[in-house]
């Protein structure tokens, strides 16, 4: 019993832990936009043609944060 | 799990249960191969709004386009935009695969929104078989367009020599993996959404009169949704172009 107990603190601390990820991903997709932002009005006749890469970077910073919900969720619901 | 604990203090949150598959008939539980479910529903209720949007409303084939068309057109447009630019006009003969995949996963996306639906693209088993098929798709075309060439997308001929290896190691970890984070970006994103409004939707009748800024909240949210189901079909079928890219023209 004690160590069924021991095992589900563990699991609830480790999926509050994977949460940390988003944090990541924030500072990713922040960073993105902002030095997306501050080259487009130097440049606004350069910016439209960069859309698409800033979005494909936000999706690539994305899916860190992503992995870590995946492995809150897996804590959560699969072990 | 932890709803069941929280259900004794009043105030019960089942955020994962939307996402549950069950027979739409005979009440069993069991699902065999052919069995109705929500989900298959849903994906039927997807091909018919992609149906009627796309035949119904490309019938008339006017000049001067109606509403409906005009939309038809758009959607065509942007998709044959998009891969002209990624993939060039060799690419082209993909557009309607390429097409089909941004159709279906904005459609089961929008209409995933719709309260009491059911987000087909929330469950990694849907995505995971759509990411799966690029994937596959991607080996097959670069070993019959480049034959043993394919292999050197992992042999970086630009870094020094000897780094390669390090970096051969590192480019086919990240091959491998990119079925992986391609469905699960799509299912995570549609599905942490969906869970959000409804933790935030428990709130609401236990709120009573103040519910009405948490129904605020998810009207807002709802909105972001929506935004946000637009940009993962996007990004999962530019995606899709970028890989498909690799096996077009390996630029390594």
């Amino acid at each position: 019993m004690e160590a069924e107990a021991a095992a589900l603190l563990g699991k609830y601390i480790g999926a509050g832990l994977a949460c940390i990820a988003m944090a990541g991903a924030g500072i990713g997709i922040g960073q993105l936009v902002g030095s997306y932002l501050s080259g487009a009005l130097r440049n606004p006749a350069a910016a439209k043609e960069q859309v698409a890469t800033l979005f494909l970077g936000i999706a690539f910073a994305e899916a860190m944060g992503i992995f870590g919900f995946l492995i809150a969720m897996l804590l959560l619901f699969a072990v | 799990m932890a709803a069941s604990e929280a259900s004794e203090g009043g105030l019960s949150i089942h955020p994962m249960e939307q996402f549950e598959v069950r027979p739409l008939f005979g009440g069993g539980d069991e699902m065999g191969l052919l069995t109705i479910t929500n989900s298959t529903m849903w994906m039927a209720l997807v091909l018919a709004a992609v149906s009627a949007l796309l035949i119904l409303g490309m019938r008339g084939r006017a000049l001067v386009p109606t509403r409906v068309q005009s939309i038809a057109e758009i959607l065509y447009g942007f998709v044959r935009h998009m891969v002209t630019d990624v993939l060039g006009e060799d690419g082209v003969r993909f557009f309607p695969y390429i097409f089909t995949l941004f159709v279906f996963i904005l459609f089961s996306n929008l209409l995933g929104v719709l309260p009491y639906s059911f987000a087909v693209t929330s469950h990694i088993a849907i995505t995971g078989v759509l990411a799966l098929v690029v994937f596959s798709t991607v080996i097959v075309l670069g070993f019959v367009r480049n034959g043993i060439g394919f292999l050197k997308l992992f042999w970086v001929s630009a870094a020094p020599a000897p780094l390669r290896p390090v970096l051969a190691m590192i480019e086919l970890i990240s091959f491998f993996v990119r079925p992986l984070s391609h469905s699960i970006r799509l299912a995570g994103n549609m599905m942490a959404g969906h869970a959000v409004l409804k933790v935030f939707a428990a709130f609401v009748p236990a709120l009573s009169v103040f519910g009405i800024l948490p129904l605020a909240l998810m009207v807002a949210i709802t909105g972001l949704e929506l935004l946000v189901a637009g940009v993962q079909a996007y990004i999962f079928t530019i995606l899709t172009c970028i890989y498909l890219k690799d096996a077009l023209q390996p630029a390594h």
